[in-house]
């Protein structure tokens, strides 16, 4: 009797200290979990609070009157024409009128900069879409030099960096603010252009398109011989030394860091099979070979998680063993392979080193259209923006991230809605 | 090759067993009647391996048409290797080895050029626990006409359903929901989903290897009516756990030990009169 007491003792003693070791090891967890938070979150709000300025630029309000004699234009359809025009003029006799004082040499070219040297090239587009302008004036906002940009929106948010600007242009600035003719407009540039020297003119878009091309390969050409090989390795193969030797290699692959891909890409496919360089149909090629591995092991994984006794009622029905793989595993098991399949382009969406090796590091300004044309992708173009000297591209570095960021995670999003959706069926 | 290794491991426990230390001989051969006239399956000297161990030794036996035959024995003694030698389920165990004659209608199922797609079409199997297919109750049962060809139209393929959900016992409670998951179903519908499906390619032998072990004393009792109608048009071998089932299913009963067949009689002879010492000794309880 004594001893059941003293147990009962014993138990309710220890107790304490179990519940008290239980809620340390939560704690533990907890803890765990915050530092992630934290750190995504400072992630985000740094990126955020730089590259949110990029989404706006700075406009200039000009009168531009589109002289006809002064251009040589007689017709807005006339192509050699407008081709030989000197738009510039018109941009610069705008602003000499806007600032009437200005005078001397150096002033004016002073003044000249306060615009994007893009601007001729704006103001040609804008009367061939609108031909009834010729001989007429219309007030246009135009797009600011990036040092003007830079300049401005530090300004107005009271810490103006003038390292790059004279007292003069600081003066117009001012001038131009009173008249209300400076302002901050969405920028559209950013997500309609390709690259570009220019700060102010670069855009995001000729990335997002060798992203697009480049990821669409690697996904017709990993998804399937991927998932053909899981298939095979798990249902048909027999299990002997061969198989475990690629299946410890496949697994090492998956290790291997990425930059050998791009030596790998450089060695066979351009300087054996002369595939061009910079080309989506190389990244695609390079960024196969790195995601497969990746996706034959999920989708293995997956094989293996339907359950064993479907395959034998399957087999005991007389089902052959491709009607088994294509009836049952398959569907069973196609929801992990998805996924798979998507955080393995995920992967390969934000893999930026294997590229540097065959090219598509390269300084594009063209829109991609196919697979043949040279393109740099979103990680690479980051790259190259972070390595660019101008202020400017310092909020167009953290834009660009966003924007792979927000590709990221529309990927992940359609990853677990995918897999939601294909799971719900029984 | 993880199965193999449990049979295995069985097997050995089975010698150490300090209960069994009965001084039987069993090395000689099965006692009673093993063979008959016009058998349906016939099986000589069949020896079963996993790859060095040996699961099945030299089993000889008929099986009568439209008869049902329990086999019976203590845990590992290959009851169930033997039962999924007969449609050749084993090809899929890596490392299991299958020698000897398995006879259907005098034809070896072992020989090179045979399909097994035909065979288990012949030899349908109901397993241990049940395991619908993840799709509706329609799709269970038609799986198997489907992909065999049997049926020629819509309309066919409704009747093959409607006859084997019918034939199991099932339809009354399924019709109003044919469209939804097998799945869904209670542990014992679901096994007579299972047998629907396997009779709806019209076998001519069914294998059950413990069909009632995962089901409650009232599911079980259903599927052993079920069981005594089909043997009216099949030829069916039951492995089963519990003697009250076989001796109130089967027709002959086979009893197994450390893979080896000991003795085949009719069911009521192995239960009042056994005539070998080692199943005397397992019907009343002294192992197993």
């Amino acid at each position: 009797m004594s001893n059941s007491t003293d147990n009962l003792q014993k138990i309710k003693s220890s107790l304490k200290r179990r519940s008290r070791s239980e809620s340390r090891f939560r704690w533990y967890g907890r803890v765990a979990i915050i530092i992630g938070l934290a750190a995504v979150l400072a992630l985000f709000v740094d990126i955020i609070s730089k590259g949110h300025g990029a989404f706006k630029a700075t406009y200039i309000q000009v009168d531009i009157h589109y002289d006809g004699d002064r251009l040589g234009v007689t017709s807005s359809a006339d192509k050699s024409q407008l081709m030989q025009a000197n738009w510039d003029a018109l941009v610069k006799s705008g602003l000499r009128e806007k600032f009437s004082d200005v005078s001397g040499r150096r002033d004016k070219r002073q003044l000249y900069k306060l615009v994007s040297n893009g601007t001729g090239f704006d103001l040609k587009e804008h009367l061939v879409a609108n031909p009834l302008l010729l001989g007429e004036t219309e007030s246009q906002w135009l797009l600011a030099d990036d040092d003007i940009d830079t300049y401005y929106k530090s300004w107005l948010d009271g810490e103006p960096y003038d390292a790059r600007l004279t007292k003069k242009q600081i003066q117009w600035i001012d001038q131009l603010h009173q008249q209300g003719d400076i302002r901050l407009q969405l920028n559209t540039n950013l997500l309609t252009r390709g690259d570009s020297r220019e700060p102010e003119q670069a855009g995001i878009y000729g990335a997002v398109m060798g992203s697009l091309l480049t990821l669409l390969l690697t996904l017709m050409l990993s998804f399937p011989i991927g998932v053909a090989a899981a298939i095979y390795l798990e249902e048909f193969a027999t299990k002997n030394k061969f198989t475990d030797f690629i299946e410890v290699n496949i697994n090492n692959l998956a290790a291997v860091p990425s930059i050998i891909f791009g030596l790998l890409g450089l060695a066979v496919f351009i300087n054996f099979f002369h595939v061009p360089r910079s080309v989506p149909i190389m990244g695609g090629l390079v960024l196969t070979l790195m995601t497969l591995p990746t996706i034959i092991i999920t989708s293995r994984a997956a094989i293996k998680s339907v359950p064993p006794s479907i395959r034998e009622a399957a087999l005991g029905m007389g089902a052959s063993r491709y009607q088994v793989v294509l009836h049952h595993v398959l569907p069973l098991a196609l929801p992990g392979m998805l996924t798979g399949a998507i955080i393995g382009m995920a992967q390969a969406l934000g893999e930026t080193a294997p590229l540097l090796m065959i090219g598509m590091v390269a300084f594009i300004v063209d829109i991609p259209q196919g697979f043949t044309d040279p393109a740099t992708v979103l990680p690479v173009q980051i790259f190259l923006w972070a390595d660019s000297p101008e202020r400017a591209f310092i909020e167009k570095t953290s834009a660009a991230i966003m924007v792979l960021l927000s590709f990221l995670l529309i990927m992940n999003i359609s990853a677990v809605w995918l897999r939601k959706r294909l799971e719900r069926r029984w | 090759m993880k199965q193999a290794k449990a049979a295995a491991k069985s097997a050995t426990d089975t010698k150490s067993n300090p209960k069994q230390n009965l001084e039987v001989d069993t090395t000689q051969a099965t006692v009673g009647n093993r063979f008959c006239e016009n058998p349906k399956m016939s099986m000589r000297d069949v020896n079963v391996f996993y790859g060095d161990k040996q699961a099945i030794y030299d089993v000889s036996v008929d099986i009568a048409k439209n008869e049902v035959i329990a086999m019976i024995g203590p845990s590992g003694c290959g009851k169930s290797t033997f039962l999924r030698s007969l449609n050749r389920m084993n090809d899929t165990v890596d490392g299991c080895k299958v020698e000897g004659e398995v006879l259907l209608d005098g034809h070896n199922i072992y020989q090179q050029n045979l399909d097994v797609v035909e065979l288990r079409a012949r030899v349908g199997m109901v397993f241990q626990k049940p395991n619908p297919f993840p799709k509706s109750i329609f799709e269970n049962i038609a799986y198997g006409p489907k992909i065999h060809g049997l049926a020629d139209s819509r309309v066919d393929l409704d009747e093959i359903v409607e006859g084997s959900l019918k034939k199991a016992g099932l339809w009354e409670e399924v019709k109003e929901r044919l469209h939804q998951p097998g799945t869904g179903l209670s542990g014992g519908q679901q096994q007579r989903l299972c047998i629907a499906r396997a009779i709806a390619v019209s076998p001519e032998v069914i294998l059950m290897d413990e069909p009632c072990s995962a089901l409650d004393p009232i599911a079980t009792a259903r599927i052993e009516e079920l069981i005594e109608e089909l043997s009216q048009n099949f030829t069916i071998a039951i492995v089963t756990h519990s003697m009250q089932q076989a001796a109130r299913v089967s027709h002959r009963t086979a009893y197994f030990h450390l893979g080896k067949l000991i003795e085949v009689n009719p069911t009521e002879q192995v239960f009042t009169m056994p005539e070998h010492q080692l199943t005397e000794a397992y019907i009343t309880g002294r192992f197993g």
